[in-house]
């Protein structure tokens, strides 16, 4: 789960990191207001779950609350697409306006889990600003590395270390280090799997402050965060996918116009390929789980034909825990409810088989079975039909 | 003889009194494996299906029983907690099913298990199976397996489930199947998997499975490519499909940079010498290929 910029900078504040005075508005004329209290200049900032908002024009330094006014006036309600989002872009419903800081350098620093060290890394750089995939692969070598041993935790002395590698000294390196400590801290205690400040900055007068906050949390350990919890925003969210979320379907929406309803996270990517490599791109992954229950199956089916993209389906399921005959009845009930008319080209193993397909045929649908993932290829590889 | 499990496994299932544990628990014992004990803190005295003992702690299990296989099936919030227990008692091999662990819970894990004389496999997978042995000890239905010398190793579930009955249709026996997880942080990784199937007189070749997301398939196919390892390997890498930054299910399945494409994946394979299967559907067709050219097949 992603949090806002002005949701993460609450949490930085409370950990004593220092963050620029701002105030979130939800119209133009609390924009306005907010600049007029910062001496009529501030950073107005769009609050969305996307990265690059700068680039795209989302992020906008203003010399007058009537520019705040208007800058804010074009963004809220609009939608944001960045180089992170789809062409759907996200939806603005606030944009944060933030006292303008006195930006002497500028630093990017990260703390995310790193598979291969199986724990959390420390991640910096002294050219803030630019995006950290870039900077990965124009100057690999301009990137600092710190592995955190989970017994230890970052150590004061690795804090040190790496802002000395960032180039400061003095009182801002003490200063630093203490800033890492932290955010190395809110890592941990929030579950998070990323906690990333792009630019964290050394001011004019030497201070240490970070200008923007990112904070992604582990949704699996969402269930021991209630606080956490209260501050997911919907809006955000693909709504199907999020739909699909509610109940624990996993559901990613793609390009493609063949619908896919497997069972198995790792069988329904090999379906995807399956179709793609027939010639018909797929609209989605759709993983519905091991014990899903007919209702599931329905729900899953109605999510997979909401897409107006999808003009057939594919079904993979290999029955083991999730019986052939439960998924073709949650096929047939979710058809019925919505007197859908898309072809399916069913493929099912496994338990109560024969069962499942004898529901199928009797139902009336358009129905193609497919024994093995070669005849799913060759049922594919035609045009849907009966449109 | 195949990996990790053997005639002489004595499975313990903890969380056997649940809706999961009770299910599966009974489809191993009705497979043939050796189910000696259940565990379900407050019901131990208990008995299960009117002849498997179940205990308070793993550690009376161990005691009364002689376990030697752990199989998990507790919730999130509680797995750890049950895997630490189970390191405790000493067990030698834990396999854990549960799905949506805490990745900082793992952290901590991975470690403990490391640093004791425990193998995890998992979390977040089917665990394993032996057909010549009659011994199972997951989820995967046992029905789909014969006994044979091809080892097969995955990520998933249901799609090692599609790869084993793609090789039983052709008549391909396994000697093992093991699917260690889709989690990023799981205890045995596929170079571990692979070491053992290279040292297992009884599998002559290695089906590996690999997915979108972190870099272990390339740290396999670097020990692939290595002169120690000696049995010729089939892959599939599944999820060329899939958009960057996105959970394609698994909660490691996610790509977050190059080498966790699935193209970079199959090149790595390709120079380790793998043979690679083109597409999810010809799993027994290039494996049946393979056993002919290595002299091993009909």
């Amino acid at each position: 789960m992603k949090l806002h910029e002005y949701q993460a900078k609450a949490i930085f504040a409370r950990y004593g990191i220092s963050v620029p005075d701002g105030n979130l508005a939800h119209t133009a004329s609390e924009a306005a207001t907010a600049t007029e209290s910062f001496g009529g200049r501030a950073a107005v900032k769009a609050q969305v779950h996307a990265g690059g908002r700068g680039l795209a024009g989302g992020v906008k330094v203003v010399s007058s609350p009537e520019e705040a006014s208007s800058f804010a006036a074009g963004l809220l309600g609009s939608r944001l697409v960045t180089n992170q989002t789809d062409a759907a872009g996200v939806p603005i419903d606030s944009v944060l306006v933030e006292s303008l800081a006195n930006i002497g350098s500028e630093m990017y620093v990260a703390v995310t889990m790193d598979r291969d060290h199986r724990g959390a890394v420390m991640i910096a750089s002294a050219g803030g600003g630019t995006s950290i995939e870039q900077l990965a692969s124009e100057d690999p070598d301009a990137i600092i590395t710190e592995p955190v041993d989970p017994v230890m935790g970052l150590m004061p002395y690795q804090c040190r270390r790496v802002a000395t590698r960032l180039g400061l000294s003095g009182a801002a390196l003490r200063d630093a280090a203490e800033v890492l400590s932290a955010l190395y801290r809110i890592f941990v205690e929030n579950d998070c799997s990323l906690v990333e400040v792009n630019p964290l900055i050394v001011t004019g007068d030497g201070a240490i402050m970070a200008l923007d906050a990112k904070m992604d949390v582990e949704d699996d350990a969402l269930f021991r965060h209630a606080d956490l919890q209260q501050l997911r925003d919907r809006n955000q969210e693909d709504p199907l996918e999020a739909e699909a979320a509610d109940d624990d379907i996993a559901y990613v929406s793609l390009d493609g116009s063949v619908g896919c309803l497997v069972n198995g996270a790792g069988l329904a990517m090999a379906t995807l390929d399956v179709a793609n490599a027939a010639g018909a791109p797929p609209a989605n992954f759709l993983d519905v789980g091991g014990g899903a229950t007919d209702e599931k199956v329905a729900k899953a089916v109605s999510i997979i034909l909401s897409d107006p993209k999808v003009d057939r389906v594919l079904v993979n399921v290999f029955g083991g825990i999730l019986r052939c005959d439960v998924a073709a009845r949650g096929i047939v009930l979710a058809y019925e409810q919505l007197q859908a008319e898309q072809p399916l080209v069913v493929r099912m193993l496994g338990t109560n088989l024969e069962e499942g397909k004898s529901i199928l045929a009797a139902s009336g649908l358009n129905v193609t079975f497919a024994d093995t993932l070669t005849e799913v290829t060759a049922a594919l590889s035609n045009p849907p039909t009966g449109v | 003889m195949g990996i990790l499990l053997n005639e002489q496994s004595r499975v313990l299932v903890q969380g056997i009194t649940g809706r999961e544990g009770s299910f599966h628990a009974r489809a191993c014992k009705d497979y043939g494996t050796q189910l000696v004990a259940g565990v379900t803190p407050g019901r131990g005295g208990q008995l299960f299906d009117d002849a498997v003992p179940v205990f308070n702690s793993v550690e009376e299990a161990v005691d009364a029983t002689q376990a030697n296989v752990s199989l998990i099936f507790v919730p999130p919030p509680f797995a750890p907690d049950a895997i630490a227990e189970s390191v405790d008692a000493g067990i030698p091999l834990i396999a854990c099913i549960t799905e949506g662990i805490p990745v900082h819970d793992m952290v901590g894990l991975y470690r403990y298990v490391k640093a004791n004389p425990a193998r995890l496999i998992g979390p977040n997978c089917p665990g394993m199976i032996n057909p010549g042995a009659r011994c199972k000890v997951g989820i995967m239905p046992g029905n789909i397996h014969m006994p044979g010398r091809v080892g097969v190793v995955s990520r998933s579930g249901t799609l090692t489930y599609e790869a084993v009955g793609q090789l039983t249709e052709k008549e391909i026996g396994q000697s093992s199947c093991v699917g260690i997880g889709g989690d990023p942080i799981i205890g045995s990784s596929f170079v571990d998997i692979l070491r053992l199937y290279n040292d297992d007189p009884d599998t002559d070749l290695v089906v590996f499975i690999g997915e979108i997301g972190g870099n272990m398939e390339q740290q396999a196919a670097e020990f692939i490519g290595s002169p120690e390892f000696t049995k010729p390997v089939c892959s599939l890498i599944v999820g060329a499909t899939a958009p960057s930054g996105k959970r394609m299910g698994h909660a490691g399945a996610i790509i977050t940079g190059e080498s966790a494409t699935a193209e970079s994946k199959i090149r790595a394979l390709e120079r380790a010498g793998a043979r690679i299967i083109p597409t999810p559907a010809d799993i027994g067709d290039t494996v049946a290929t393979a056993l002919v050219e290595i002299g091993l097949g009909a």
